[in-house]
């Protein structure tokens, strides 16, 4: 009986271990600015932006 | 009388001062500084997608100190600017976007992937959200 039960729990260790499991990305990694913007949001502040560089020469 | 004209003379003079620095500010805004000018020409100093200056080449102290300062002024004009529903690192990534754009030929300016890239006669790199 103990050694049904020693092999009982090495089975279930095994099957924990067969759980494990690496996921691979599957995109390629890119490195963005860590901004979060919408596209909306860029065109209406493009005015703006274009604007304050005018505006500011010296120091753009 | 003699006293009350003095004071008024000294304020017309103050007020004249004033006049005079404040039209002299945006004269002073409105042009690079040569030393800033040289730097970008030299390549040692480049535009990056996040509206600000960063350094191509390990800067001497005076590079440093001068980038520095501008990017200081830049973030207050970012921050004074930014219209309301926007933050100003928002702001200051359409005006990066802008600054890269009119980066000149032979000038340096930082890719999305973070690598300085030298401007040519072609379209720069820039980041896929840039208009």
């Amino acid at each position: 009986m103990i050694g049904r039960r020693f092999v009982a729990v090495l089975m279930g260790a095994a099957a924990l271990g067969g759980c494990v499991q690496i996921e691979t990305p599957d995109k390629p990694i890119e490195i963005n600015l860590n901004i979060n913007i919408k596209q909306e949001i860029v065109y209406k502040l493009d005015g703006d932006a274009k604007k304050l560089i005018e505006q500011n020469s010296g120091i753009f | 009388m003699l006293k009350l004209g003095q004071p008024a003379g000294w304020a017309t003079a103050a007020l004249a001062v004033t006049a005079a620095v404040a039209l002299a500010v945006p004269s002073a805004m409105a042009q690079r500084d040569p030393a800033y000018e040289a730097a970008r020409s030299a390549g040692q100093i480049g535009e990056q997608p996040d509206g600000y200056l960063g350094f191509v080449t390990s800067p001497t102290p005076a590079v440093r100190d001068m980038v520095n300062d501008i990017n200081i002024k830049r973030k207050a004009a970012y921050t004074s600017g930014a219209p309301a529903g926007s933050t100003v690192e928002q702001f200051a990534f359409v005006t990066g976007c802008n600054l890269i754009a009119k980066t000149r030929p032979g000038e340096k300016y930082k890719a999305p992937d973070g690598r300085w890239l030298t401007r040519d006669s072609g379209a720069p790199v820039r980041d896929s959200r840039c208009p």
